[in-house]
């Protein structure tokens, strides 16, 4: 009997075909990531059966930490952030940026700091300033910052949806001043952030 | 070099003939790279966009008669529910003084606020809830009752400031406990 002899087979794979998946993926991903801004607080948000969503671009964000701390935020969209310190600058004369900190600021996400702050906040290197806990907003009634940011965000982008990030702990009372200062500055229609929740009514319906 | 010498080899030999080489490229390190940088997309990338719940608060009215004439409308069709803190939960029918129905107690579960406000709205026409909470409530809790508000698909709701008359009512009853 002869024997049998095992032809030797090349152990070479064509990976043309897995490098055009792996591209195609890669492109793929590369196109629809968007990088998000560092958040400078972490908020968990509650959850509603709510199943809108938000768009990316023109929003206006009143972030309410955990402690009650309130943080403004607004996209950058054709230059938002840029005409935003110039009008603040407009407002407030003794607020003068050099163009190093209207960098910062463009580039800088969340702001929670009193305007009196701003520019101290602003000149701080970009490692310090992450890690620098803001005080918050003032959004008392005899000191209410908070307004002004919505008054002069909504002139800087006046397509801006105003929306509001409160964590599931906050304390009512400052959510209820936020609201309050929304209605003064006319804004009676905004949109609460939230996750998502199971809708029960549907739940029956399985 | 190589070539060179192949060259010098074969100089007197037969007709000078390209070495048939190989078209095939090893392609394993650009899938390596392919697929380190699609990780590395994959894992940054956040396809969730948050879901939000829209609110609409009435324009702030300029006087304070406006307000009194809302309440002597509603009076017989207002709901009030009272978030408190410590995750309570209250409600009674009517005005703070007096409530058709008196203040209960109740909880966030499908069995608590959801029944009431399913019964209450399918007896009562045109009912108006109106949601106030205490200082003590979290916003969790505001939360949860205006989407309790989209799950029994009432239209007619109003988030208003806690009265003293609710507050003075809501300590009668704790005391009673």
């Amino acid at each position: 009997m002869p024997k049998v002899k095992v032809a030797r087979k090349s152990t070479a794979i064509d990976m043309t075909a897995m490098c055009d998946v792996a591209f195609l993926l890669l492109t793929f991903f590369m196109m629809t990531t968007e990088f998000r801004g560092d958040e400078s607080v972490i908020v968990d948000t509650p959850s509603s059966i709510s199943e809108i969503k938000l768009p990316e671009t023109d929003i206006l964000n009143v972030t309410i930490s955990s402690d009650g701390k309130v943080f403004f935020n607004i996209d950058n969209k054709n230059f938002t952030r840029e005409r935003l310190l110039e009008r603040i600058s407009e407002k407030y004369p003794e607020l003068q940026f050099t163009p190093e900190e209207e960098r910062a600021f463009v580039l800088t996400g969340t702001i929670g700091v009193p305007l009196a702050e701003l520019k101290g906040y602003l000149g701080l290197e970009e490692n310090e300033r992450k890690m620098y806990s803001q005080p918050g907003i003032p959004v008392d009634s005899t000191n209410n910052e908070l307004g002004i940011w919505i008054m002069q965000g909504r002139l800087s982008n006046p397509n801006a949806r105003i929306t509001i990030k409160g964590d599931q702990a906050c304390p009512w009372p400052v959510v209820k001043k936020v609201m309050d200062t929304f209605q003064d500055k006319n804004v009676n229609k905004f949109n609460l952030i939230t996750d998502l929740e199971l809708d029960p009514n549907k739940l029956k319906g399985l | 070099m190589a070539e060179l010498a192949e060259k010098e080899s074969k100089k007197k030999g037969k007709k000078k003939r390209r070495k048939k080489m190989s078209t095939r490229v090893d392609m394993t390190p650009m899938v390596d790279l392919g697929f380190l940088l699609i990780t590395f997309f994959m894992l940054t990338t956040t396809f969730s966009k948050p879901q939000t719940m829209e609110i609409n608060l009435p324009v702030k009215p300029k006087g304070e008669v406006v307000e009194e004439q809302e309440n002597a409308l509603k009076a017989s069709k207002a709901f009030n529910i009272i978030v408190d803190g410590e995750n309570r939960l209250f409600w009674y029918l009517g005005l703070p003084h007096e409530p058709l129905e008196p203040l209960t107690e109740t909880n966030y579960t499908a069995d608590g606020i959801r029944k009431v406000l399913l019964e209450k709205n399918s007896s009562i026409q045109d009912m108006v809830v109106l949601i106030k909470a205490t200082d003590a409530a979290v916003y969790k809790n505001v939360v949860d009752i205006l989407d309790e508000m989209n799950i029994s698909n009432i239209k007619r709701y109003a988030l208003i400031d806690i009265t003293p008359d609710d507050l003075e009512e809501l300590k009668n009853l704790k005391q009673g406990e």
